[in-house]
């Protein structure tokens, strides 16, 4: 049997001013191919305007068993929110 | 539906402290990432679930390619190849949601080619007239949409990514069937006659989308409780029937089911069941055109095999040259 082509992360731009964001993945042989592939796949009613394509093995990720240790530390922080001053109402602009 | 009686895989002894905290985050409404602790059997049965609804997406392109090349008009074609190249896509986006699981395409591709896994029974019916374009997409699109919509809610999150896709592409699917059925219904007398049959031909079938009465069963409550599953094959079906049936009247087509009655206490229509012996026959392979879908289907597969091998070839040699080349600069 042939060898299956690579897997890849595609993230599309739906129009200037917003990030790529990740929409799914798909096969090719390689990077030009899976924008072509992408394009057809991911943009056939306009949903883009700039298109990445990234080697799924290419990609490393946080390990979800260490969400706690990761995440958690910024739980406690709540003074890096706003919220967490107590201005008068009559201070304005603030 | 377009994956049909899929037998989950719940646990065996005693629910693990594991298996317990994931319940809770399904009951609370969280999603399950790829990657993430999950059991088993969960697991499994996605697979199952979903690579047969992506399986069922690429085949049901055939009975409608079949009609392609003799759409009546230029725009009924172009209408025509897009919605089959839509179909084409959502099975992509499914066997890619599918191999965040831990399967691969080629896997589930060999599975599907051997006849290990199964697609929608409905895709083994025959496409005979240009009348059927309009029920097709009008009927099976339509359980199809009946089916899909609660799943955008499932607790996995790839598939329901997937199907949030899907769905926002299938109003149009729906609705050119249905154009397709108005123009017939209300064309000559001959065109409305095989509007009718279309109906006629497809009505059973098209319920037999949802799966047979699974309101005992244990697999289909271990899939509710994991959200994998969001409605029993039944209560899809009675919407279903209520939702089409007006449909029908307003086209003056007559559903072919001398036992349809509305019932006011249940708020919904009696309908007959269709013939679940023959269901269980096409699902054992033995459907009117079993053998010439999986048959059209392992020849592109196998005719192809020359083209993927030569790009494969050619994107080797590019990076070996790129990489000889970089090294040259250095
Ligand atoms: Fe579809
Ligand atoms: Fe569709």
């Amino acid at each position: 049997m042939s060898k299956e082509w690579p897997l890849w992360e595609i993230f599309i731009r739906s129009q200037n001013g917003l990030n790529h964001r990740h929409v799914g993945s798909l096969h090719a042989p390689d990077a030009e191919t899976a924008i072509l592939n992408a394009r057809d796949v991911y943009t056939r009613r306009k949903e883009g305007v700039s298109i990445w394509v990234v080697k799924a093995v290419d990609i490393t990720a946080s390990q979800p068993s260490l969400k706690g240790p990761i995440f958690d530390p910024a739980e406690d922080k709540v003074y890096r929110h706003p919220t967490f001053y107590d201005i008068p109402d009559d201070v304005e602009h603030m | 539906m377009y994956a049909q009686m899929v037998k989950s895989e719940g646990s065996s002894g005693e629910e693990t402290p594991e298996e317990r905290e994931f319940q809770d985050r399904i009951d609370r409404g969280e999603k399950i990432e790829p990657k993430e602790w999950m059991p088993a059997g969960y697991r499994k049965t996605l697979i199952r679930q979903i690579s047969q609804h992506a399986h069922s997406e690429i085949v049901g392109q055939l009975p409608e390619g079949n009609w392609i090349t003799r759409a009546p008009t230029l725009e009924r074609k172009q209408i025509l190849l897009a919605k089959v190249q839509d179909e084409a896509g959502h099975g992509l986006y499914l066997y890619s949601a599918a191999e965040t699981l831990g399967i691969s395409r080629d896997e589930m591709y060999e599975q599907l080619h051997s006849g290990k896994a199964k697609y929608s029974s409905i895709f083994n019916y025959p496409t005979l007239t240009w009348a059927d374009m309009g029920a097709v997409g009008w009927l099976v699109d339509g359980a199809a949409i009946m089916n899909q919509v609660p799943l955008q809610r499932t607790s996995y999150g790839p598939y329901s990514r997937a199907m949030i896709r899907i769905c926002k592409e299938e109003s149009f699917h729906q609705r050119q069937g249905y154009h397709i059925m108005m123009k017939m219904a209300r064309g000559t007398e001959a065109q409305r006659e095989m509007a009718q049959d279309a109906l006629n031909r497809f009505w059973y079938p098209a319920l037999m989308m949802f799966g047979p009465s699974d309101a005992n069963s244990v697999h289909s409550e271990q899939s509710m409780a994991w959200k994998i599953k969001i409605n029993t094959n039944d209560e899809l079906r009675q919407r279903f029937v209520n939702e089409t049936v007006p449909q029908a009247e307003f086209l003056g087509l007559e559903v072919p089911d001398p036992d349809l009655a509305w019932n006011e206490e249940k708020g919904g229509y009696d309908f007959s069941q269709p013939d679940w012996d023959e269901f269980f026959e096409v699902l054992k392979g033995n459907g009117p055109c079993n053998k010439e879908r999986l048959g059209a289907r392992v020849k592109a597969w196998e005719d192809g095999a020359w083209f993927r091998d030569g790009l494969t070839a050619y994107a080797e040699k590019a990076s070996a040259r790129r990489a000889a080349s970089a090294t040259a600069a250095e």
